[in-house]
């Protein structure tokens, strides 16, 4: 008894159910196979392509492009004049000062994380659901109202300063200062650090740390030898998920930095604004995304796939 | 696998202070703030006394309402577009091969990686050269435009992980049932994968109210987002007001996570659970 | 599939109704085609912050039935490259007297059409024929006013001296240490600083340029921030006890605190910038009839008063003079803001091709 299933595709035949499936079929079907990938794929390919790949594109010729009189780019002349310009020694100090707090707010995020990951890993499975979403929502919540929360507590007149003087140091404000763009980028990113912490760690087969106990290794030897290396994948892709924004920030720098703060992201920003040097801007934008691409290469090299 | 066993000693009793601290950490700034947005006093930081002042301020200011309904007007179209191209694309790339899928793949993790900063940069140059040569006029636009940008990668990402871990012989089994490619897709995967859209159209959402930077370069005319709008305020000048529309900001982050959490219930885990 | 085709419709109608409030999209009128008093749209004004009372602004938009919106910028050089990179969406923008003259060399201006303006009349002599814009064509002027600096007497004392050694090292009160805000804007901080070493604001010699920035980065040790836009409230919040800003700023923002009296603010002795904002039309703004109506609304006698009583800079309207508040009077005539007399007070003026080392200077002195 044999079926016919009509096909959308005209070019391929209607088959019949219990024919075979001859050599001809399976390379039109292969084919069909394809051109239906390439056309579901095709809006989002073709929208990436126009809104992103496209203005890429513009940002690289427009750093080889010269700073005219206005500050805008002069697309009749071209030259390396706005790499060059990244040596200068204004420049590098921005970038060890913004690679510097990148790399403090990632091993403060890295302390803090890990017994919070490690001890929710040992909490029964509601519990465990329940720590993670109470983790979750703030992440959830807008970015600069997190940012502006730290705002009203650090001021000198705001609770931070109430409480210092309580205990007898007198006023203190925090605001505009190193520590509270470190501060306000901890709190941001931390989540970001515990979620894959807390997913490498869940893994761990807890009978390997048993297994160390009974061998007589203290809890500072377990974490060494067996907790530490097992759970390296999580804290490779969380260091790489907190410290890559943070290099990158402006909102928080903007909001709770002052004088001294300035990082990468305003620097740029104020290229495209007071500086008044768009190829220069577009230069550091590029080496900017070139680096993070590179970091990020590396990472999936090493094996991690979690993103 | 068994998991990790219970700590034991003064390790349990530090791990457990450590847990709670993280969570005043994180929970302690929202409260001062929800406090302070009713303080009677011209200080952002300082309490005088309870109001409701700054609320119907808020309510009254047409500037911000403005600006938080433009907010949500481009959340909303920015996520609808961005949820159907990203689906899209999460099934393009799991279930079919085609030729430069592999630079489709590239393509699409991009607008994760790059920074908010580049982004805007690239978007800032590219509607400006448009502008030149098309007239196209900066605003609602190309916001909008620029949000579904990266949220489209998102979007994709969380629907590919759902599709990854769904079993994909189901579709094969309603193929033999004599379903079609599509009958398949609407009936099989798609409820399936709906907890992983979702998720995404969630995720999207946030971004999109979330997002300061992007917006603040591409708009113009005197279009503006609630982030961009406050983002200026707090230059200017803080006051409790602040306050208060941070709050109301909290709270409809809020909201939305508890609704995905709920449809979430109600629509996909009984089905996951079941595959 | 009924539910499916309900969703969709549902899917649909929410996508027509929010694009349905898109905006608009512009068509251009030549403003040749205008009449007096006519519009041909929203107005969008592109201002500095605190320029203009909010409800005044409302007034325009209710009086001829359109929408008006504000967005704001903090100096001259921000909102440059939002104009000139062009479609920015503005109809009218506030730039400083220099910045005048640097938009009609670039051609981010169109001129105005007078025969829309006849409120052009009022404008005082002393502001006629500006030398940024010698046949005024470009632009009318708005508000004019110096910067100097306000000092919280609490914390500064009464006796200090009224000079810029204020805030560039020499003479820094030890309270007032780490509390001091310069204008986050490249001519007029790096104009205190040149009058500071006795030079012309705007010199054209890299050396005397050089020296200032290096000034400006010797007193980043006691500045609590560079800022424009709150310099004034974080003065009278107490965050800060010396604060480089703008006159009119300081006057309303002492004028709202409970002891006004306590707060002065000054041009220094050495010299400072009087400059004076003025109304222009971007080359390519949407609604150039609705700009001109505007324009010519503002210059009105009543209107000019208003703005001034508003914002308590002042005015170049002859018209409005009659009208000012008296508290604003007395503000703008007292000998004590000027302790150096008007002999070393300058105009910021553009210096061409050499402008855009002042940005630089000042992004490098900010590190």
């Amino acid at each position: 008894m044999a079926a016919v299933v009509e096909r959308d595709e005209i070019d391929v035949e209607p088959f019949v159910v219990g024919e075979e499936a001859t050599p001809e079929f399976e390379a039109a079907n292969i084919a069909q196979e394809r051109r239906r990938g390439f056309l579901i794929a095709l809006p989002a390919y073709a929208y990436l392509i126009v809104f992103f790949a496209i203005p890429l594109l513009t940002v690289i010729v427009y750093s080889f492009a010269t700073r005219d009189r206005f500050g805008g780019a002069d697309l009749t002349s071209f030259n390396l004049d706005s790499y060059v310009d990244l040596n200068d020694e204004l420049i590098r100090t921005i970038i060890v000062r913004s690679a510097g707090l990148a790399i403090l707010t990632t091993l403060i995020c890295l302390v803090v994380s890990y017994p919070f990951a490690y001890y929710m890993a040992t909490r029964s499975e509601t519990v465990r659901n329940i720590m993670l979403v109470f983790v979750m929502i703030p992440f959830w919540t807008n970015f600069l109202v997190r940012n502006y929360a730290w705002y009203v507590i650090l001021g000198t007149d705001g609770p931070l300063s109430r409480v210092a003087e309580f205990l007898g140091f007198g006023p203190t404000r925090v605001l505009f200062t190193q520590a509270a763009v470190v501060l306000g980028l901890v709190y941001g990113f931390l989540p970001f650090m515990i979620l894959p912490l807390y997913a490498s760690i869940e893994r761990i087969d807890g009978r390997l740390l048993e297994a160390s106990r009974d061998l007589y290794a203290t809890g500072l030897q377990s974490f060494r030898h067996v907790l530490w290396p097992l759970s390296l994948p999580g804290v490779i892709a969380g260091s790489i998920l907190v410290f890559i924004p943070s290099l990158g920030a402006y909102v928080t720098p903007q909001v709770l930095g002052g004088t001294g703060t300035t990082m990468l992201g305003s620097y740029i920003v104020t290229q495209f604004l007071t500086a008044r040097n768009l190829p220069f801007g577009a230069a550091m934008s590029t080496v900017l995304m070139v680096f993070m691409l590179a970091a990020t290469i590396i990472y999936f090299r090493k094996g991690g796939r979690t993103l | 696998m068994s998991g990790i066993t219970e700590p034991r000693g003064w390790t349990k009793g530090a791990l457990t202070t450590t847990s709670w601290l993280v969570y005043f950490f994180f929970y302690a700034p929202i409260l001062v703030l929800i406090i302070f947005s009713f303080s009677d006093s011209r200080n952002a930081s300082v309490w005088g006394g309870f109001t409701t002042v700054w609320y119907s301020d808020f309510a009254a200011d047409s500037e911000l309402t403005g600006a938080l309904w433009n907010s949500v007007r481009i959340a909303v179209v920015a996520t609808l577009i961005s949820v159907v191209l990203g689906t899209m694309s999460a099934l393009a790339l799991e279930r079919f091969r085609f030729r430069g899928q592999r630079v489709f793949d590239a393509l699409l993790y991009l607008p994760v990686i790059i920074p908010d900063v580049t982004m805007a940069v690239m978007l800032l140059l590219f509607f400006a050269q448009a502008a030149k040569w098309f007239g196209f006029p900066k605003g609602f636009g190309t916001i909008a435009l620029s949000h579904i940008a990266f949220c489209i990668s998102f979007v994709s990402i969380v629907v590919r992980a759902r599709l990854g871990g769904m079993d994909d012989k189901l579709e094969e089994a309603a193929m033999d049932l004599y379903a079609s490619r599509w009958q398949a897709f609407r009936h099989v995967t798609l409820p399936l994968i709906m907890p992983g859209i979702l998720g995404g159209g969630l995720l999207a959402m946030t971004l999109s109210l979330d997002d300061v930077v992007i917006t603040q370069f591409v708009t113009g005319g005197g279009w503006s987002t609630l982030p961009v709008y406050v983002f200026s305020l707090i230059r200017k000048g803080v006051t409790p007001l602040i306050n208060a529309v941070s709050v109301v900001m909290l709270v409809a982050s809020m909201a939305l996570v508890a609704l995905s959490l709920l449809t979430q219930r109600l629509r996909g885990d009984d089905a996951v659970r079941q595959s | 599939m009924t539910t499916l085709r309900v969703r969709w419709t549902a899917v649909i109608a929410v996508f027509a109704v929010i694009l349905a409030g898109c905006g608009d999209s512009g068509t251009e009128s030549a403003a040749g085609e205008c009449e007096v008093g006519q519009t041909d749209g929203a107005l969008a004004l592109y201002n500095w912050a605190e320029y203009i009372d909010p409800e005044q602004l409302d007034a325009f938009a209710a009086e001829y039935g359109i929408e008006a919106t504000m967005t704001e910028y903090d100096s001259n050089e921000a909102m440059l490259p939002v104009v000139s990179a062009g479609n920015s969406g503005y109809d009218v923008v506030v730039p400083s007297d220099y910045m005048v003259g640097i938009m009609i060399d670039g051609e981010f201006v169109q001129p105005l059409n007078f025969d829309l303006i006849p409120n052009a009349a009022n404008i005082s002599d002393d502001f006629a024929n500006p030398s940024y814009d010698p046949e005024q064509a470009y632009s009318v002027p708005y508000q004019w006013g110096y910067t100097g600096l306000a000092v919280d007497t609490e914390v500064v004392g009464t006796d200090f001296p009224r000079s810029w050694d204020l805030v560039f090292g020499e003479a820094v009160p030890a309270d007032a240490a780490g509390k001091i805000t310069l204008l986050n804007d490249p001519r007029e901080t790096l104009g205190a600083a040149l009058k500071a070493l006795g030079y012309s604001l705007n010199t054209t010699d890299q050396g005397e340029l050089d020296e200032a920035q290096a000034l400006i980065e010797a007193a980043k040790g006691n500045l609590l921030r560079f800022d424009t836009d709150s310099s004034d409230e974080l003065l009278t919040s107490g965050e800060s006890a010396i604060a480089h800003g703008y006159s009119g700023d300081m006057f309303t923002q002492f004028l709202e605190m409970d002891d006004p009296s306590r707060y002065v603010f000054f041009v220094p002795e050495e010299g400072g910038t009087r400059w004076i904002d003025n109304m222009v039309i971007p080359f390519d703004a949407p609604h150039p009839c609705t700009a001109h109506t505007f324009i010519n609304w503002m210059l009105d006698g009543e209107q000019g008063a208003a703005l001034s009583n508003w914002n308590y800079y002042g005015t170049p309207n002859s018209a409005a003079i009659d009208m000012l508040d008296d508290e604003l009077n007395a503000f703008l005539t007292d000998p004590s803001v000027l302790p150096g007399g008007l002999d070393n007070v300058e105009e910021i003026a553009d210096t061409g091709d050499f402008e855009i080392k002042y940005s630089d200077a000042f992004e490098n002195a900010k590190g």
